[in-house]
Formats: structure tokens, C-alpha cells, sequence
């Protein structure tokens, strides 16, 4: 395949448009459902060497139940975490309903053999991960190896089976717009359920304009396929009025249908207390302390 | 979210700007010699707001007496003070003045929404921060006039008429006076008869800012008083932005008299997109490029040229985004389309529909947009398959109606893009640097914008060519209009 015809991307334009994005005012009624739904398509997230079995239960037990006292919460929709945790937040979350995530291919860098990301992964599916999120070789994408970058994709979206593949593309490190479009066009053509921006190592990690440039590769897909591929931008979200900025980019350019979990993610692990700090500012009138949310 | 609510469409809940704060009077005077004098011809007539159609304000209608008071007056004040002061001193004065409108923006912003039905996202982060902006950038230079016009002695002009039209009030206010005062003249003027209140609230301000009477004086009135303003024998210099055949009256008018003339007049802008644009945000100058304030803009790029290869994607994708365009209350902050200006535009817009539909072209209008019952609105409108000889081609609409036609080679489109009597703006749309330089260089259009539209900055000139007028307004060139150099 051909990627070197990607459509151009030109910045300052994007950059606009979520300028416009961002002076919509979310008021009343359309900003509470937007706040509910932006807590129900967080997949919440812990990456960290310092991971315990216990810090995962605690928030798997979180994300089935983000706050107490407040009603109508929703659940998140996935946690995140490495393989090895897969098998233990699995069994906690047991049929809640809850999906579960987890990273492979040598998450972060993906600096390793290509066996060894497909056993990576072999390893998360067989615990039980409903989803796997992939990062994509950026040296070789950088070198111009793009037939290397959309082989190994295919190989592991074989291998996740029924799992759905988030593919990440770390577009910190891929410096221009022009390559981000790029890059998801292959993640899109190589089999990718969903295309995400960042680890969340990486400064900098989502922003608007890196997004906004995957949504229309999605958009430009589905107009000529017809068929959905989900977007989910990581790290940096961590305010709910950032939520909202993204829902209404999310709103503008895909529209209604991809208006669920199913099809857009927030990875993060701070916005989900945010969410919930305004979503009790919105039910009793006055805000919480957030001594009374807790961090886990 | 339960299930049943997921996948609907997410709509924005109303969130209109608070109007108690803009303070608006029942009734204005003349703003003549420093004061709010009452109208020699004891008439007036009602502004309304076009959202609505109610009315906001009876305002004065000057008449020829009136226009001598305003003129004599402005002649004196040029006489005894103003041409006296020194540029750093005239400096102090027009920075007061953007720094009072920066204060009261957000009222500006609310009168200015009121009063001509933009939308207050435009009004707020476009009309008044740039009008603020034209007065900074031009009392930087009163000082500095020396360096504008190296080896030249500077000399002040007198009395300037101003007339300004209805589609940017304030705006426009603020391209006129800010380069008069700033060279040493003093100022009558006139905003358009449907949009006369924040030029109103700017008298106001230039009373708080304490110029000296007499310095800048604002009347109000129709065709007439514009005419009298015109032929006034102290006038020195007339700067007009409006309608060309106006344009066309005034400059036979002054004919065979001394007085300078800077015109402001119509547009028919080409936007062209080339098969390598970026289409995704081409797709966004486009919207932009028509759809900004209702399409009231000169320089909007109302004729759409799209490369042949690329025609039906940009088509189905300008289809999708106007879909999302929110048409209402100009007051709403989430409103992208306000209300037409007025009755008498809407007519216009309405009777260039049926015009173009008659010619036998294929009509597009957002089917996601419902009008208000009350006030006048207008969907945006797509004429697609459109020609040369169409008269929704030829002619300004001034309205938010975009014609599409297509195009095979770069020298085709050069030739229709120039094939208009009119010539103040184009767009042009491509990855590629050279085909830019190529197309700018021979396009007949005062301001082409690259893979951008409708940008707009103090310090740039903007002016027209062909019947789109002459002179420039803005950046250093805006200074020259208003000066002889010895």
C-alpha cells in the first residue's frame, strides 16, 4: 500500500477549528449528559512500575463505582493496565460490565522484537483483556518504514482474536500533523478497532489538534468504507471542561453515532474525579472538597 | 448515560449573553462639537433589533443644517486645536479611546449583536477586539508620521466625511477615525441607518475620553445626510465603504473639487481549492469564508472554484459541516449564523434564490436548521453546477450564498476568478508554495488569503481593485489617504 498519499494537514487551520471548537458554551441539561457520558467512556488507567494487585482492585472497584452519594453515576467504561494485571482486575470486575484493558508490544517504546510483542499480547488475551492497546514503531514509521509499521499491526490485530485493538500512535514523537494523519491512515488500513494518541509517557501527550486530525482520518474512512473505527485520545485530559471541549469536537465532526463508549475513550486517571466533582456541583448546587473523592 | 440515551444527538442548551448590563438609551441626538445636540430637522426614526423586529431606539435624522453644524465644527476644533497638537499628543488621545472600548467590550459586543443580528461570538472575540485594535496600531503611528513618509514634510488634510456601512458598525468606525485622527484631522461621521448604535456608544466614549469638541462628530441620517456630508464645501477628504453604485454617485459628485476620495465598495470574491489543498480545512475556509457574518462581507468568498478531481468530496463535505451550523439568536454564545441586517437584505438575499433556482441550479440548504418565526434569517445556501453567465455569479449577494463551479487547469481559473468587474479579495487553497505565488501574482484582487480567509490585522492594507474601489485602509498604506506629502 501507497502511504505517501495521505492528505495533507495544514496546522494553522486545525488550530482554528478547535479554537471554535473551544467558545461553545455547554450549559444546564447538555452539559450534565455530557458530563455522564465523558465518565462513561474513560478507560481508567494505571501504567506505572510501582503497580501492586491492590492498587488494581481498588481501581477496579472505582471504576464500577466512581463515587458514592451522588446518583446516576455511571460506570467507566474500561480500566487499563499492563498484562501481568490483567487476570486480577479481571476477576474483580467478574460481570459488571466494565471492559478490560491492557497495554502491550513493549509498552511504552515498542522497542522489541516483533515475537516477542505478539507473545506480549498472546499473554494479555489469554487473562482475559477484552482489549488491547498496541503502540505502533515509531523509528521505523519515522524512517519511512511504513510497510514495516502496518505489517506488525496486522500481525497483532491476528492475534488479539475477538479483542478489540487500540492502536497507538505516541504522536508526541511524531513531530508534524502530516505524520499523525499518516499514521492513523495506516493503523485504519492495518486493521485498528480504534486509533489513540499517546502513552501518556510522552510530552506531549493528546491535545486538540492531534485529535481533531485523527477524527477526520476516521471520518474520511467511514466515508468511503462505511464502516466505524473508534478514536480514544490519552493523556493531559484532565479536567472535565477539557472533557467537554473534546465532546464537542467529537460531537461536530463524527457526530451522534460515535457519541459512546463503544466508538471514543478518554484514557486518563484524574478525569474521572473531576467528572465527578462537577457532576455533584451540578446535583447539589455547591462543590464537593475533593477530600470527599477518592484518589484511587 | 442509560442506554437509550446513547448515540442521540447531543444538542447545546440555549446560553445567551445577559443584555442588563448594556446601557442603551430611548433616544439619541447628534454627537456635534463634544455634545448630544437635538437634530435641526426635528426628525428621527426607529433602529430595531433585526432578531426580533422590535425596536431599540429612536434615532435623530440629520439634516443638510446639521451636516453644517457637524462639518463647522469640525472644522474649528481642526483650526483651533487639533492641527496645533503635537503627534505624541494626539497619541494620548486615540489610545484612551481603544482602551475605553477594550473596558467596555463585552457592552459593545452585547449593542453591537442588538443592532445588526451577528452573532455574539463574533461580535465579542472579532468586531470589538479588532476595532480596539485599529485604534492602538494607528495612535502608534500620530507620532510617527516622519517615518511613514521618509523625506517628506506631513501635512494634515482638515475636515474628513466619513461614511460607513452596516455590516461591520463599529469596525468600520474605528478603520475611519483612527487613521484621520492620528494624521492630524478632525472627523464627521456617519454610520449606516440600520446599525447606528455603537458608533452612538463611541461618541459616548470619545465624550469620556475628553477629546476636544468638536474633533470627532457623529450625526446620523439616510442617503440624504450622506449627500450633504459629501458636497460640503470644508470637506476635505470623504472615505466611503458601502454599495458600489454609491460609490459611483459620490465620485461624480466631487468631481472638479480638490477633496480626496478613498472607496470601500463591493466584492465577488473567488475561493479557489486545488486538488493538493488540504481539503479538511479548505473545507473550514469555505464555511468561513461565506458564512461569516451572515455573508454581510465585502470581501466574503462567495464564489466557490473546486478543482474537477475533488468536486463531489469538497461538495458532500461542505454538506456535512453546514449541517452542523447553528442559524438563531445572534444573543446565543453557541450561534454560528445570526439574523440578516435587514428587511430590505433579506428581500434581496431571497430574490437571488429565486434567481439562481430559476436559472436552473441545483439549490442546497441545510435541512438540520430551523428558523426563528420572528426577525429576519436566512439558511446558508449552496448553488451548485453554477456558471460565468449566472447572475448569483456576477453579482454581490452580500448574503450567505455560496455559488460552486469547477475547474480543469490553473489558467482556466485564473481567467473566471478575474472575470468580474469587481476585484477586493480571493482565496486560494494548495499544499504547494509555488502554485500560491503563481495564482497571487495574477490574480485582480486587492487581498488574497492562502489557505486561509478572512483574516483581518491592523497593520495590513485592505482595499480593492476595479470596481471594488481604490485607496487602502489599514497598516501603513491606510495613513496615506489621509495626508499631503510636501
Amino acid at each position: 500500500m501507497n502511504f505517501k498519499n495521505s492528505p495533507v494537514i495544514d496546522q494553522v487551520g486545525i488550530e482554528e477549528r478547535v479554537a471554535r471548537f473551544n467558545t461553545r458554551s455547554i450549559k444546564k441539561q447538555s452539559k450534565v449528559s455530557a458530563l455522564k457520558l465523558a465518565l462513561n467512556m474513560i478507560d481508567l488507567t494505571t501504567l506505572e512500575g510501582k503497580d501492586t494487585e491492590g492498587k488494581v482492585i481498588q481501581m477496579c472497584n472505582k471504576a464500577m463505582q466512581p463515587a458514592d452519594g451522588i446518583n446516576d453515576l455511571p460506570t467507566v467504561a474500561a480500566v487499563c493496565v499492563y498484562p501481568t494485571y490483567v487476570a486480577i482486575a479481571k476477576k474483580t470486575l467478574g460481570n459488571s460490565g466494565v471492559k478490560v484493558a491492557s497495554v502491550s508490544t513493549a509498552f511504552p517504546s515498542g522497542n522489541s522484537l516483533r515475537e516477542i510483542k505478539i507473545e506480549d499480547t498472546k499473554f494479555a488475551v489469554e487473562n482475559g483483556a477484552d482489549e488491547i492497546d498496541m503502540v505502533i514503531s515509531r523509528g521505523e514509521f519515522l524512517k519511512g518504514n511504513y510497510n514495516f509499521v502496518y505489517d506488525e499491526i496486522a500481525a497483532i490485530k491476528e492475534t488479539c482474536g475477538t479483542a478489540r485493538l487500540k492502536v497507538i500512535l505516541e504522536t508526541g514523537e511524531l513531530s508534524t500533523l502530516d505524520n499523525v494523519r499518516k499514521a492513523s491512515d495506516i493503523a485504519i488500513a492495518a486493521g485498528a478497532d480504534f486509533i489513540k494518541t499517546s502513552t501518556g509517557k510522552i510530552q506531549p501527550a493528546a491535545t486538540m489538534p492531534v485529535t481533531l486530525v485523527m477524527l477526520e482520518a476516521i471520518k474520511d474512512h467511514y466515508l468511503k468504507t462505511n464502516k466505524m473505527i473508534g478514536m480514544k485520545p490519552a493523556g493531559g485530559i484532565s479536567t472535565a471542561k477539557a472533557a467537554l471541549q473534546y465532546l464537542v469536537m467529537l460531537n461536530e465532526t463524527l457526530g451522534q453515532n460515535w457519541m459512546s463508549n463503544e466508538w471514543f475513550r478518554f484514557g486518563a486517571s484524574s478525569l474521572a474525579n473531576d467528572l465527578i466533582l462537577q457532576l455533584a456541583k451540578e446535583q447539589k448546587g455547591v462543590y464537593y472538597s475533593k477530600d470527599y473523592i477518592s484518589i484511587d | 448515560m442509560t442506554k437509550e440515551n446513547i448515540g442521540l444527538k447531543w444538542e447545546y442548551a440555549p446560553s445567551p449573553e445577559a443584555t442588563d448590563h448594556a446601557k442603551i438609551n430611548k433616544q439619541y441626538e447628534l454627537f456635534i462639537n463634544g455634545k448630544f445636540t437635538k437634530p435641526n430637522s426635528k426628525k428621527c426614526y426607529n433602529t430595531i433589533n433585526p432578531a426580533t423586529e422590535e425596536v431599540i431606539a429612536k434615532i435623530a435624522d440629520a439634516n443638510e443644517k446639521d451636516v453644517d453644524l457637524a462639518v463647522t465644527s469640525a472644522k474649528t476644533a481642526y483650526d483651533k486645536y487639533w492641527k496645533k497638537l503635537s503627534g505624541a499628543e494626539r497619541a494620548k488621545y486615540i489610545f484612551r479611546i481603544a482602551r475605553v472600548i477594550q473596558e467596555r467590550s463585552r457592552e459593545l459586543a452585547v449593542i453591537e449583536s442588538l443592532n445588526g443580528g451577528k452573532a455574539i461570538r463574533e461580535s465579542r472575540d472579532f468586531d470589538i477586539p479588532t476595532a480596539a485594535n485599529h485604534f492602538f496600531y494607528y495612535a502608534g503611528w500620530a507620532d510617527k508620521l516622519e517615518y511613514a513618509f521618509p523625506n517628506k514634510k506631513v501635512q494634515s488634510l482638515g475636515v474628513a466625511a466619513q461614511i460607513i456601512p452596516w455590516n461591520f458598525p463599529l469596525l468600520m468606525a474605528a478603520w475611519k477615525i483612527a487613521p484621520a485622527l492620528a494624521t492630524g484631522n478632525t472627523v464627521v461621521l456617519k454610520p449606516a441607518e440600520s446599525t447606528p448604535l455603537t458608533a452612538l456608544k463611541l461618541a459616548e466614549i470619545i465624550q469620556d475620553c475628553d477629546l476636544p469638541p468638536g474633533v470627532v462628530n457623529i450625526i446620523t441620517g439616510f442617503g440624504a445626510t450622506g449627500a450633504a456630508m459629501v458636497n460640503h464645501p470644508m470637506v476635505s477628504k470623504v472615505a466611503f465603504t458601502g454599495s458600489t453604485d454609491v460609490g459611483k454617485l459620490i465620485q461624480k459628485s466631487i468631481a472638479g473639487t480638490t477633496k480626496k476620495l478613498t472607496l470601500e465598495l463591493g466584492g465577488k470574491a473567488a475561493n479557489i481549492v486545488f486538488d493538493d489543498a488540504p481539503i479538511n480545512q479548505a473545507v473550514e475556509g469555505i464555511v468561513n469564508g461565506i458564512f461569516f457574518n451572515q455573508g454581510h462581507v465585502c470581501c466574503a468568498g462567495s464564489r466557490l472554484f473546486v478543482q474537477e478531481n475533488i468536486a463531489e468530496e469538497v461538495i458532500s463535505k461542505l454538506k456535512a459541516r453546514m449541517q452542523t451550523l447553528l442559524v438563531g439568536n445572534p444573543l446565543d454564545k453557541n450561534t454560528d449564523i445570526g439574523a440578516i441586517n435587514s428587511k430590505e437584505q433579506l428581500d434581496k438575499i431571497n430574490n437571488y434564490l429565486k434567481i439562481g433556482v430559476n436559472e436552473g441550479l441545483e439549490i442546497y440548504q441545510s435541512d438540520n436548521c430551523s428558523l426563528p418565526k420572528k426577525g429576519f434569517f436566512c439558511k446558508p445556501t449552496l448553488f451548485i453546477g453554477a456558471a460565468q453567465s449566472n447572475r448569483v455569479v456576477q453579482e454581490e449577494i452580500f448574503g450567505p450564498v455560496l455559488t460552486i463551479q469547477t475547474f480543469r487547469t490553473i489558467e482556466e481559473v485564473i481567467e473566471k476568478a478575474n472575470n468580474i468587474p469587481y476585484g477586493l479579495s480571493a482565496g486560494v487553497w494548495t499544499d504547494k508554495g509555488s502554485k500560491i505565488f503563481n495564482l497571487t501574482s495574477k490574480m485582480r484582487a486587492g487581498v488574497v488569503w492562502a489557505n486561509t480567509y478572512n483574516k483581518f490585522d491592523p497593520t495590513s492594507p485592505f482595499g480593492g481593485y476595479k470596481e471594488s474601489g481604490f485607496g487602502r485602509e489599514g497598516g501603513l498604506h491606510g495613513l496615506a489617504p489621509y495626508v499631503n506629502l510636501i
